[in-house]
């Protein structure tokens, strides 16, 4: 009679740790282990000693010391005794303004062109193939230098538009493009519910989030009735009338008046000034991320089979609602994560600002500040921070509706 | 039966009738319009406007274009040539061109090696891109780089020599010893390339550079479009085995290792690329040996070369994770160990997969070389902005100089895009 024993146990041996899939894997984390500690001690004796040598230490108390440069593009208050830190906080709000206000018309410019590029119409699908390739193949900042060129070297400057046989007038009698920025006119309250315009601007955002609420509680009612009785009721005047009237009402409250541009001395005085730089990013950025964005919503178009369209017709739906309530749910789970990441893109390339000296973070923190303290280590690592920032909470947002909007499978 | 018989049939038709041509508004070019462009009222409308639109651009720059003078010395001379009438002044282009392509301070009598470097390069390139060529070719493909470097740079041969000779002892080494053990061949050529360079590095005598045949350009004097794509060539050639091994090490089951990768990756997807080159131009020095001076495009190829690694990574791990189970298990099945198996089975299906988005990494790497001249090196952007457009001579021509930039980079990029969807489709092995 013969037993089945187990194989002998091995002894360990020193050469198991690289031959036995057992202990390699350990192995090779321990060296791995040795080699970036190893690195990392390196680079900081080297930095150490470097620092030493130059005579400079890390120390972020800079930030509080006053600045003594001015900033022309700014959204809060800011002068030139104002210290570092305000600097790089007028730098931040600069960058979201801009990457902001670049995300929507890329939006729009993207969603036409890619709409358009699949038209049946040959001469308009040919054009909008043309706008993509020649956008997506040329570098951003070539295009924010020729927009920017376009601002302050082909517009008029502000004297065009003085005297009586002035060569230059103002749109509408409102708006002026001159080469040292646009003037747009200004909404006043003569009389306003709170002291802080601030307050004001808030009120009137607070009053349109109501009337949005009230839009959607009409339409879910109609949803209600259609489903009850079969026959929608119509709507549309009455979302009209929800979302003019509180705002037509509150804006007589306040007595909103326009401060409109107009040509005093040598410039422009009144409104709103946007500076050239501001407006050549904005609109480089926008152009250039709308190519990328028409070739992902015409991939997240075809990405829907044939056969939804067909079915969808065959039950009757005319060309618009089939659009509407067929291909387009379906492509936006398509076309959203890639939007996201394009919109990510718009932030991190609005860093080029400082190409065309537009105040963003970059610009401030990462070019005026840095050369004049010195403090390159503490400032570029300060600019990381705030793109890392940024980076993660776009992505996060784009985590959270990939998963809200995931097919759910059994 | 009998009917046909009895009753002699009249008439038959003995020929078919030829067939009619189809109307007129059915055929040719009537149709294809008809059906393209006139198709209904909005078309129609689309149409007009995209054909106003169309005109309108081109009325604007055509006699711009053609008007265009091409020999003059200065601005004001072109004006006087054109007199009056609208014109472009394209004399800037034929008079800076070596600016423009070279940089200002690369010595002039020295144009014909970046030129060879570049023909080389196409030679070098073509069996890498299209893989019908024999492949013996690849051989100059390898030594390409020394040559290169070599060329733009001059001085002593040794240098490039030493180099090479590092890398092939290293390569033999890895054969010897790799066939047993992967990890044992690959830390030994490590071990031998190091030493190699040392040693050789400390024999070559000082001072040969300074009469060698090919003088010496220091790479502060590099610049023009010849700047861009030299970054462009050599980050990307960098970044592919660099974006690999941070895939793989990021799919890999020891935490350590994958933890780095993850960090490293999401660390530099997360930050744009000029603060990294602000890291290069003004940081990095910090974290060099106090004494040793690594000159601005090394620092900035290290910079680029880790960017574009991060994004090829990303591409590479969607081409890993596209691959079926199924190959994985496959290959263990097989008794392949793990630096087989990424060999001959998962990387060449995985890095297939990957072509469109290393190549879409590629163009967007190559437009952004374009960002250096943010931390003033003059490449082709940089050169326009600063010497050419300062000089007083040239002060005020954008149009044609920006003009140039922009074409220069859409032929190179929209050809890199062509050549991958040639590629896509010649490397199609599915049926559908």
């Amino acid at each position: 009679m013969s037993t089945m024993t187990d194989p002998p146990k091995a002894d360990f041996r020193l050469s198991m740790l690289i031959n036995d899939t057992r202990y390699r894997s350990l192995t090779f984390q321990v060296i791995a282990a040795i080699v970036i500690a190893l690195s990392i001690w390196y680079l900081g004796n080297n930095l150490i000693q470097n620092l030493r040598a130059a005579g400079l230490n890390i120390s972020y108390s800079f930030l509080g010391d006053s600045s003594g440069y001015d900033i022309n593009q700014r959204l809060v208050e800011y002068d030139s005794q104002s210290s570092h830190g305000r600097a790089a906080v007028v730098g931040i709000l600069n960058t979201l303004l801009v990457a902001f206000l670049a995300c929507i018309t890329a939006t729009i410019f993207g969603v036409i062109a890619g709409v358009l590029r699949l038209s049946n119409n040959w001469l308009v699908s040919k054009l909008m193939a043309v706008y993509v390739e020649i956008f997506r193949n040329i570098p951003v900042l070539i295009w924010i230098i020729i927009i920017f060129t376009v601002m302050t070297a082909v517009l008029p400057g502000p004297r065009a538009f003085r005297g009586d046989n002035a060569t230059s007038s103002m749109l509408f009698d409102a708006f002026a493009f001159t080469n040292r920025g646009v003037y747009v006119p200004r909404p006043v309250f003569a009389n306003g519910l709170f002291g802080a315009t601030i307050l004001n601007w808030l009120l009137v955002i607070v009053v349109l989030i109501g009337s949005w609420f009230a839009s959607r509680e009409i339409e879910k009612r109609a949803t209600l009735k259609q489903e009850a009785t079969g026959e929608r009721p119509k709507t549309f005047l009455v979302k009209l009338a929800v979302w003019l009237m509180p705002f037509a009402v509150l804006m007589l409250i306040m007595g909103l008046t326009w401060d409109i541009p107009a040509l005093k001395g040598f410039n422009f005085s009144g409104g709103i000034k946007v500076g050239g730089p501001l407006i050549a990013l904005w609109f480089a950025l926008s152009i250039y991320t709308g190519a990328f964005i028409a070739e992902n919503v015409r991939a997240g178009i075809q990405a829907i089979s044939k056969g939804q369209t067909e079915a969808a017709a065959a039950l009757g739906l005319r060309p618009g609602r089939i659009m509407n309530l067929v291909v387009l749910p379906q492509a936006l789970r398509v076309i959203i994560p890639p939007l996201i990441s394009q919109y990510l893109n718009i932030t991190k390339n609005s860093s080029l600002a400082i190409a065309v000296g537009y105040a963003d973070i970059t610009a401030t923190l990462g070019g005026i500040t840095l050369n004049q303290t010195g403090r390159a280590i503490e400032c570029v690592l300060l600019l990381m921070l705030f793109y890392l920032t940024a980076s993660l909470l776009i992505s996060m947002a784009m985590n959270i509706y990939n998963a809200s909007v995931k097919l759910k499978e059994r | 039966m009998s009917d046909q018989t009895t009753n002699p049939i009249a008439f038959v038709a003995e020929d078919t009738i030829p067939p009619s041509p189809p109307p007129a508004r059915e055929t040719g070019v009537v149709k294809w319009l008809r059906e393209n462009l006139f198709s209904g009222v909005t078309n129609t409308v689309l149409t007009v406007l995209s054909l106003v639109l169309i005109y309108i651009l081109l009325k604007n720059t055509l006699p711009w274009i053609f008007n265009g003078v091409w020999n003059a010395n200065s601005l004001a001379e072109c004006r006087e040539i054109l007199a009056g009438k609208t014109g472009a002044c394209f004399a800037v282009l034929t008079e800076r061109w070596p600016q423009l392509i070279y940089g200002f301070k690369y010595p002039a009598d020295a144009y014909w090696r970046p030129n060879l470097a570049l023909v080389l390069m196409l030679v070098a390139l073509a069996p890498v891109l299209f893989f019908d060529l024999p492949r013996k070719m690849l051989l100059f493909t390898a030594v390409y780089p020394f040559v290169a470097f070599w060329l733009i740079w001059g001085g002593t041969i040794l240098v490039p020599v030493v180099a090479l000779v590092g890398f092939i002892a290293a390569g033999a080494v890895f054969q010897k010893l790799g066939n047993n053990s992967f990890a044992a061949g690959f830390f030994g050529a490590i071990v031998t390339a190091l030493v190699i360079w040392n040693v050789g590095g400390a024999l070559i005598p000082e001072g040969l550079s300074e009469n060698a045949w090919l003088t010496a350009v220091p790479s502060r004097d590099l610049g023009g479009f010849m700047l861009n794509m030299m970054l462009g060539v050599t980050c990307v050639s960098l970044s592919v085995p660099l974006g690999i091994a941070l895939a793989l090490g990021r799919q890999s089951n020891m935490p350590l290792i994958k933890w780095v990768c993850v960090i490293f990756i999401e660390f530099i997807r997360g930050v744009p690329l000029i603060t990294l080159l602000f890291v290069a131009s003004v940081m990095l020095a910090y974290f060099f040996p106090p004494d040793s001076t690594v000159d601005l495009f090394l620092r900035v190829v290290i910079m680029i070369t880790m960017f574009s690694a991060a994004y090829i990574a990303e591409v590479i791990r969607g081409g890993l994770a596209a691959l079926p189970r199924g190959q994985y298990e496959a290959a263990d099945s097989l008794g392949l160990d793990y630096p087989q198996a990424m060999r001959l089975i998962i990387l060449p299906q995985a890095l297939k997969i990957s072509i469109p988005g290393i190549v879409n990494v590629a163009v967007g790497l190559f437009k952004d070389t374009t960002l250096v001249s943010v931390i003033s090196m003059f490449d082709l952007v940089g050169m326009i902005r600063g010497p050419i457009l300062a000089s007083t001579e040239w002060n005020g021509v954008y149009w044609e100089l920006l003009g140039f930039a922009a074409l220069l980079f859409f032929v190179v990029c929209y050809g890199i895009s062509q050549y991958s969807q040639w590629l896509e489709r010649r490397l199609a092995t599915d049926h559908h």
